[in-house]
């Protein structure tokens, strides 16, 4: 495989394609809702109506606005349709020709898709996940070519140090430096891991790339083992994800073909293969040291840092672990430069995030937006408010790990730090919205439930002081907690936060002290005398 | 359709009534050859651990002790790591699933738009509490931890399939015909 080669498939690619494309999402959010048997009839349509030669009708990665799901577009046009069925499938193909259609036609142009700025989402719902064609005849691939014929590995580095990008899996690591240290440090092999452990309830950012454009997040990967020099790379997918897992599979196989994973890349020295592993349902693999001990096939239960995974990871040797969202900023920023990037988003935290915007909103799914954008904005423009005529009251960010900020807070702009300052955190990106209707002392000891049931029970203060602080909420639910309750729940918090072993124990208390911070009323109703 | 890799505790893909099931020695099937098949593509290497216990699981519907007993023997590895991996995983299950599953999940998404009253109202129709299998083994009730299908919310699978806006009222219906129409045995 060489550029001339790339370019005459991409050239190949746009020949074929036919002058109308019909996008029929085929997420598994929309899967769920027919999607399949709905691109089965809009192809039965198609040639029924003779349009075989115009029209082609193509299964595209997810569109984003999942709650109006299941959704077509057709293009050109900018025509979206919601909530489509099958039967709407042969008009669907008649408006084409100025045809009358009863499918729910939606605006592409809502605040909703206007006001996102597409990086790591730009080829959803634009191109089909399971042709590598379709992903190089936009573009794809390119930027690994630039990568190692064009720039040493620490020029890579250098780049990716300039533009800004910070770990996007919740903690917001500069990843230049990630990527310097793995460099730097000695070892006979070196890994790539991808972590597609996405386990926080309410986040499925990673699991709509992946099925959307997986070769997007390999193309990321296969740089930085450039990067790097690693040669070998592996990318854990939770078992929840079958059709992630299927699509990133077939990717691999077409790439491998292609000549665009394995030996020799582009004709060069650098070789890079790339396997799957699948998770078994463990949230606490989602921190770098339980996700090794997982591929390694042990219990993923985490070990202290240091040694980081940079210097000793996976089988000991060094290792570069970032997450799917990650990767898939990768090949922009090496196509249009650091400065590009880093133009985006704020002084601290550059470039975009994606959203997973869900629970009591309108407009419920997937927004990528840049950094810094404020919570009114996504709540109140892209999300359209409250679901169901009721009132905002809360947002609810970074899953167990991450904190409940009140609408009053609503002016704080989406970035590491001001997520941070009060009291919650960017997380992997999952949104949870809620109104009146939900308690949140009930919400804290749903997520305290949550982190009890998944401590993978190593370290004492995370295995008994989850357990202790969820049945202190039990009591304090049941109306049975006294004032002394309330002040033990606190230390307990504290002392569970600053002694445990990772990431879940010193995040789970969270939920809870941002509840109490700011709905200490909810807890005080509950709790006679408070 | 999501398979059954979809769910926190895990369901059967095999009817109940074709083969004994769970027993790795049981004649006459080629569950064990293709158990075997796995294990030698991945070379009995004991990091090849999870990957083989997910291909026990999705043949004979769970890891019975002699199962696992098998598995540890083949990799070389101490029985006890075995059970300990087995038993880590939320994913992976010991006991036999019932013939016809329904998992609600109760991600966070699916909470606040009404997760669980699904389960109340499922709970209520199986007779049978989550995470349980009627006696009859032909019913097990579950719960995920979250589908990512957040946008469909509440979502639920039933025998494999996913779907979203769920309401107590339909599964209430779906899972009274699935309880009322005849076992297959």
């Amino acid at each position: 495989m060489d550029l001339q080669e790339l370019q005459q498939i991409a050239r190949r690619e746009r020949e074929r394609s036919r002058r109308i494309r019909i996008h029929c999402c085929t997420s598994s959010g929309c899967q769920a809702s027919d999607a399949l048997e709905i691109k089965r009839r809009l192809d039965e349509a198609v040639s029924e109506a003779g349009l075989d030669s115009e029209v082609e009708v193509v299964g595209v990665g997810c569109l984003g606005f999942c709650g109006q799901g299941p959704m077509v577009t057709v293009e050109p046009g900018d025509v979206l349709y919601e909530h489509v069925r099958p039967d709407h499938a042969a008009g669907i193909v008649a408006a084409i020709n100025g045809g009358t259609c009863e499918a729910e036609r939606g605006d592409l142009h809502h605040p909703f898709f206007a006001r996102q700025y597409p990086i790591v989402r730009k080829n959803g719902g634009k191109i089909d996940p399971e042709r590598i064609e379709e992903y190089i005849a936009a573009g794809g691939y390119r930027s690994l070519y630039r990568a190692i014929n064009e720039l040493t590995p620490a020029e890579v580095i250098d780049e990716i140090t300039r533009s800004g990008l910070r770990g996007r899996g919740g903690a917001g690591y500069p990843t230049g430096l990630k990527w310097s240290t793995v460099a730097k440090s000695r070892g006979d092999r070196k890994y790539i891991v991808c972590n597609g452990d996405e386990g926080d309830p309410g986040a499925f950012m990673d699991r709509s790339v992946l099925e959307s454009d997986p070769h997007l997040v390999l193309e990321g990967m296969s740089i930085a083992a450039y990067a790097v020099g690693a040669d070998q790379g592996y990318i854990y997918v939770r078992g929840e994800y079958p059709l992630a897992i299927q699509r990133l599979q077939k990717a691999i196989n077409q790439a491998k073909k292609l000549g665009l994973l394995g030996s020799q890349i582009f004709d060069s020295a650098f070789d890079f293969r790339v396997d799957i592993r699948v998770g078994a349902g463990a949230f606490v693999c989602g921190e770098e040291t339980a996700l090794i001990a997982s591929i390694e096939g042990r219990r993923g239960q985490p070990r202290p840092r240091p040694p980081y995974p940079a210097e000793s990871g996976l089988w000991g040797k060094p290792t570069l672990i970032n997450n799917v969202e990650t990767f898939a900023n990768i090949s922009s920023i090496v196509e249009r430069g650091s400065a590009w990037y880093a133009n985006i988003g704020t002084e601290t935290s550059k470039g975009t995030k994606v959203f997973a915007l869900t629970g009591k909103i309108r407009n419920t799914g997937l927004i990528e937006v840049p950094m810094g954008m404020t919570l009114r904005e996504i709540v109140e423009e892209l999300g359209g408010g409250a679901a169901d005529g009721g009132e905002v009251k809360a947002v609810q960010t970074g899953g167990p790990s991450g904190g409940c900020i009140p609408a009053s807070l609503f002016d704080t702009p989406v970035d590491y730090e001001s997520l941070a300052k009060v009291g919650s955190i960017m997380g992997s990106g999952g949104m949870v919205v809620m109104d009146e209707s939900t308690n949140m002392v009930e919400l804290a000891k749903f997520y305290m439930e949550f982190c009890m049931d998944e401590s993978c029970g190593k370290c004492i203060p995370c295995r008994v002081g989850t357990v202790q602080i969820h049945r202190l909420l039990g009591k304090i639910t049941a109306g049975q907690a006294t004032p002394a309750d309330i002040e033990q729940l606190r230390e307990l918090c504290q002392l569970v936060r600053d002694t445990s072993l990772c990431g879940l124990g010193q995040s789970a208390p969270n939920p809870v002290i941002s509840t109490l911070r700011y709905f200490p009323e909810e807890y005080a109703a509950l709790v006679p005398n408070e | 359709m999501f398979n059954s890799n979809g769910v926190h505790t895990t369901m059967s893909t095999l009817p109940a009534s074709s083969q004994t099931r769970g027993t790795p020695a049981s004649a006459g099937d080629n569950r064990l050859k293709i158990l075997e098949a796995t294990m030698k593509r991945n070379q009995y290497r004991p990091d090849a651990l999870i990957e083989v216990l997910h291909k026990a699981q999705e043949i004979y519907g769970f890891l019975s002790p002699s199962l696992l007993t098998l598995i540890a023997r083949s990799l070389h590895l101490p029985p006890s790591r075995v059970y300990g991996v087995a038993t880590f995983y939320h994913f992976f299950s010991l006991a036999p699933q019932g013939e016809h599953t329904c998992t609600i999940c109760l991600g966070t998404a699916c909470y606040v738009r009404g997760a669980g009253d699904l389960m109340a109202a499922a709970e209520d129709v199986a007779g049978v509490s989550v995470g349980k299998t009627t006696a009859d083994g032909r019913f097990s009730l579950a719960s995920a931890r979250c589908l990512g299908a957040c946008g469909i919310a509440p979502a639920i699978i039933i025998d494999g399939v996913v779907a979203g806006h769920a309401t107590p009222e339909d599964i209430a219906a779906r899972l009274t015909a699935l309880l009322t129409t005849p076992s297959e045995d």
